[in-house]
């Protein structure tokens, strides 16, 4: 059997190039497969999860192609990465299209409410929120290995509507803020997660997904 | 401190050639978008957009080449735009690496085709391009225009716009036609129009022709981006300094 060092989970909803280019761009060495086989995910080394459009029609598509037990278990086992809608349905649940996730980390999906958003000098502030805002760790003193080399305050390129409400503010890795502040990181034993877009990030995403490529959780 | 204002060198691309782009003292790098990409990336470009003006549907492909060159070796966002006419064509430039697909022609012609990108593939990746100009002797002040600017629509552009985002676009990018070319600056009045009529970001896009016209822009169009073209390909300004010069300006910018 092959070996995958790194399976990018492929469950139809959109365009996983970039993630799988910035893969290889920063393991040239690794194996990356853009997978939608359960076997794949079950067999390789560390998992990519990425996610774009609705989460309602991820769910759905995730589910379709058997995908969610294979996912799920990968996520409590072996390093794990998810991105943007990716991260969001690792948890219970989503406003968008009142949908249920995943369901292993609790927690809620929530929207930014465009009506009362405004930013310090009194502009207002659109949705989706969509550009590079600057990433603050939450503990800069003991960080996390996905933040190595990478500065406390650094931008990453977003586009998204909605944001992650963790029930356990433990498992919070960093935040940004538009206006208020919102999660942007999680982490726990063999898992983290983002909201933000590494694979567009510039040499700050790089960094950080050749750190998940390395990372020894 | 929040999100940053972007900054969005545009290259135009035909033939598979990018047709601007370098400094006319440099002609041996005519044509290499992957090594102009770079260049841009290196100098801090928020995102890339690249604008398909062959006019042959021949050539047309040569840009799915292009934008998987650029994709493989450039990693920020990237945006393709011209002669985006079915949901297919948009399916054809994100498989190939494009994160956004502008459109801009067709959007006039059949707005249900910007309904049906945005629902299959999302609305952060369906940016409506709007060609306006200003009229007079019409109920309202700018007009939008197609196929390049010659084709009047008879369409208010900032219900336009209002009706586009309402459809699901996620971005709108708007270019003064009367500025285009000019170097007098941004069309700010339409753009501060179109930016407090709906609530998806803008780019201002026609008219850059020194540092001073991003600031305007932002400051007083009310836009979340800026594009521009010619002052960084001739070598004026670089994107680092621009991006200094908004700084300089109280706009937060990634530096």
């Amino acid at each position: 059997m092959k070996k995958i060092d790194i399976a990018v989970v492929d469950y139809g909803m959109g365009n996983l190039r970039s993630v799988s280019k910035a893969l290889e761009h920063v393991a040239p060495t690794k194996t990356v497969l853009v997978t939608s086989n359960p076997e794949d995910i079950a067999n390789a080394e560390r998992i990519v999860f990425p996610g774009q459009g609705a989460m309602p029609d991820c769910m759905r598509e995730l589910d379709s192609r058997g995908l969610h037990d294979a996912v799920l278990h990968a996520a409590k086992n072996k390093p794990f990465l998810g991105i943007c809608i990716g991260m969001q349905m690792l948890f219970e649940h989503s406003e968008e299209g009142d949908a249920a996730g995943l369901d292993l980390l609790k927690g809620h999906v929530k929207r930014f409410s465009a009506a009362d958003m405004k930013d310090s000098q009194g502009a207002k502030l659109k949705v989706p929120h969509m550009g590079w805002n600057q990433v603050y760790q939450a503990k800069p003193n003991v960080p996390h290995a996905l933040w190595h080399n990478i500065a406390d305050g650094e931008r990453f390129y977003y586009v998204h509507s909605y944001y992650v409400q963790p029930a356990d503010d433990s498992i919070i890795s960093g935040f940004s803020e538009y206006p208020k502040r919102f999660t942007s990181a999680i982490a726990t034993d063999n898992l983290f997660a983002v909201q933000f877009h590494p694979e567009k990030s510039a040499g700050a995403g790089l960094q950080m997904l050749s750190n998940f490529v390395s990372w020894k959780p | 401190m929040g999100l940053a204002k972007r900054i969005i060198p545009c290259l135009d691309v035909t033939d598979g050639r990018v047709v601007k782009g370098i400094n006319f003292l440099e002609l041996r790098d005519a044509g290499d978008p992957v090594e102009i990409a770079k260049r841009y990336d290196d100098q801090g470009a928020d995102e890339l957009t690249f604008l398909d003006i062959t006019a042959s549907s021949d050539n047309r492909g040569l840009i799915l080449h292009i934008i998987e060159q650029v994709a493989s070796q450039v990693f920020i966002p990237l945006t393709v735009g011209g002669g985006v006419r079915e949901v297919e064509d948009v399916r054809r430039l994100l498989n190939a690496g494009a994160d956004k697909v502008s459109i801009n022609t067709t959007a006039v012609l059949n707005p249900q085709m910007v309904a049906d990108a945005a629902n299959r593939f999302g609305s952060q990746c369906i940016v409506v391009a709007i060609d306006a100009k200003k009229v007079d002797n019409k109920p309202f002040q700018w007009e939008v225009f197609t196929h390049g600017g010659r084709k009047a629509t008879g369409l208010d552009a900032v219900k336009w716009a209002e009706y586009m985002a309402s459809l699901g676009a996620g971005e709108l990018l708007v270019t003064s036609m009367d500025r285009d070319g000019t170097k007098i600056g941004f069309n700010n009045p339409l753009n501060r129009a179109i930016s407090d009529a709906v609530n998806i970001p803008i780019i201002a896009s026609g008219g850059v022709g020194n540092l001073q016209h991003l600031v305007d822009g932002v400051q007083q169009g009310g836009a979340d981006a800026v594009l521009a073209a010619s002052i960084f390909h001739y070598g004026e300004y670089t994107v680092k300094q621009a991006k200094e010069y908004m700084a300089q300006h109280g706009i937060e910018v990634r530096l």
